[in-house]
């Protein structure tokens, strides 16, 4: 675990490039910086600044390269990398409420854009005209779009509401892509149908974050109050689990089986699925070391109890964040077998988690040398291939 | 000014009603919202099984957002049913809810602390504190998102 810290601003929303060099954070603002990782330093190498409102979402294109942001000024601009400078292109998502999150497809042609104007905005390039075009998700949306994540077969898109329900919708654009076959959420998948929809009764509150595993036949989402998992395999049958933490905000599908959720409690939980009604906590996956209480001196034990009235003096929370987790991204491995995550949040930090498949603090031995690593040092855990069989 | 300006009637018209996006919660109008059995509770009470009224009272809760006499029935009952225990048997009687019934006693907690009297709010808290040992924070966040209040 690698902690980061970039500054006392809360950093709304963070993007990886590919190989994990650098990253593009927002520090609730309207600017975008990318740092690049110099040794153990992060520097500052661009600034991006077209933006006239608070930024809400950032991704980062993999292979192309590109960057997609949005913000609350109701646009959204796509960023190519020239001569070293990064070039903005807006596109024309015909939003009249601010943009809320936005995610590049895994083929990475299109991207959808969530907004308060209760609609999805699927962006696509358009080479007659050289511009980006959109097309909306209106229906039966009816608040604002908290979250979005792609299916595999860059079709499906699971949008998360403040509506309290989580959809599935097809974003099967015909002018840049072949018919999709069947999947285990639908066979017919003209745009804009719903695939699931799923309200809770209890009203558990918002869906604030949505996930994909990695085969998309699972889909995760966290409200309020619960986590919950449909299965598209079983029938599209949702296991719900009702939480007794603080909401989380956050939510990974970090292996086959095992999801990574954060939230209000500054921690990471992890979670298993193992099937329908098979939804469990796991643990927590923040350690609290016990903090060395530092020996305070006598005149400091006392002047605590005469201006506090406590003995000790200390507003620290035990976990590695000091505030609430916003926004959980892989860093290393795919969502197969993740290996690390990234996570920040209100305090202005980036913390880079490791997630151990085993689920125990076991060094093992790797197999292959083929886990990409990046740059960052870590010790001890090494991550053990597939081969293994799988867990 | 030929308008006549002096009327401000206008300001208490209710804007939302007439918003055609507005959102509308569906409805289930679930059975057995009646409320708890009065009678049943009563029962238990004089019998002094404290233990039988509390679950039978946590039956039924009017859940239904119109059926606001039989929430007040509700509430003034629950209130009742906790203000006789003994303050060491509280945590005992947690203890011996499950999960919902948890979360449904946090609900009717909340709602009393709305309209405190006499000494309810001081015996509430004391069943805030055990209830929040059993249930966590996360009955509090449900009982601040939920769409059927109680």
């Amino acid at each position: 675990m690698s902690l980061c810290s970039f500054g006392v601003e809360p950093l709304s929303c963070h993007a990886w490039n590919k190989d994990r060099t650098q990253i593009a954070l927002s520090p609730n603002n309207n600017i975008v910086n990318i740092f690049e990782k110099k040794g153990k330093e992060w520097v500052k190498i661009h600034e991006l600044t077209e933006h006239t409102e608070r930024i809400t979402g950032i991704d980062w294109a993999p292979e192309s390269n590109r960057i997609v942001t949005c913000a609350s000024d109701r646009n959204a601009y796509v960023w190519s990398l020239k001569d070293e400078v990064w070039k903005p292109t807006l596109v024309l998502v015909r939003i009249n409420r601010a943009a809320t999150c936005v995610k590049w497809s895994p083929l990475e042609n299109k991207f959808a854009l969530g907004s308060g104007a209760r609609l999805i905005s699927v962006c696509y390039f358009e080479e007659e005209n050289d511009w980006w075009l959109s097309k909306h998700i209106k229906k039966p949306l009816r608040s604002t779009i908290l979250s979005l994540d792609w299916h595999p077969n860059n079709i499906l898109l699971a949008a998360g509401s403040a509506d309290f329900s989580c959809r599935v919708f097809s974003a099967y654009i015909k002018d840049i892509e072949d018919k999709p076959g069947p999947t285990a959420w639908g066979t017919k998948m003209p745009f804009g149908e719903l695939m699931l929809e799923h309200k809770d009764s209890d009203g558990c509150g918002w869906v604030h974050s949505v996930s994909f595993s990695a085969s998309g036949d699972q889909l995760a989402w966290v409200a309020h109050s619960s986590i919950s998992v449909a299965d598209a395999a079983k029938g599209k049958e949702v296991t719900h689990l009702t939480t007794d933490y603080l909401p989380l905000l956050s939510v990974l599908f970090v292996g086959p089986t095992e999801i990574v959720a954060a939230g209000h409690d500054c921690c990471p939980f992890q979670y298993t699925y193992k099937g329908p009604g098979a939804l469990e906590f796991v643990k927590k996956l923040d350690m609290p070391k016990q903090s060395s209480k530092t020996t305070t001196s006598a005149m400091q034990h006392f002047r605590n109890l005469d201006k506090k009235a406590t003995e000790e003096d200390s507003t620290k929370l035990d976990t590695l964040h000091q505030n609430s987790i916003t926004q959980l991204c892989i860093v290393s491995g795919d969502k197969a077998k993740v290996e690390k995550y990234s996570s920040v949040g209100l305090d202005g930090a980036m913390v880079i988690w490791e997630f151990k498949q085993w689920g125990r603090d076991v060094e093992l031995p790797a197999l292959d040398s083929g886990t990409d690593c990046g740059e960052f040092e870590d010790d001890s855990f090494l991550s053990v291939q597939g081969k293994l069989g799988s867990f | 000014m030929s308008k006549n300006t002096v009327s401000d009637r206008f300001r208490k018209v209710d804007v939302d009603e007439y918003d055609e996006n507005k959102f509308v919660d569906e409805d289930d109008v679930g059975e057995n919202q009646g409320g708890p059995d009065e009678a049943e509770v009563d029962g238990l009470l004089r019998q002094g099984n404290l233990n039988g009224a509390l679950h039978a009272v946590l039956k039924n809760p009017p859940l239904n957002t119109k059926n606001h006499n039989a929430k007040e029935r509700a509430e003034l009952l629950v209130v009742r049913v906790l203000s006789s225990f003994k303050s060491s048997d509280i945590e005992k009687a947690v203890g011996s809810l499950d999960k919902a019934d948890v979360d449904l006693l946090m609900k009717y907690i909340y709602r009393g602390f709305e309209k405190p009297s006499d000494n309810s709010s001081a015996v509430l808290l004391q069943w805030h504190e055990k209830a929040l040992a059993v249930g966590g924070v996360g009955s509090i966040i449900r009982v601040l998102t939920t769409r059927k209040t109680v």
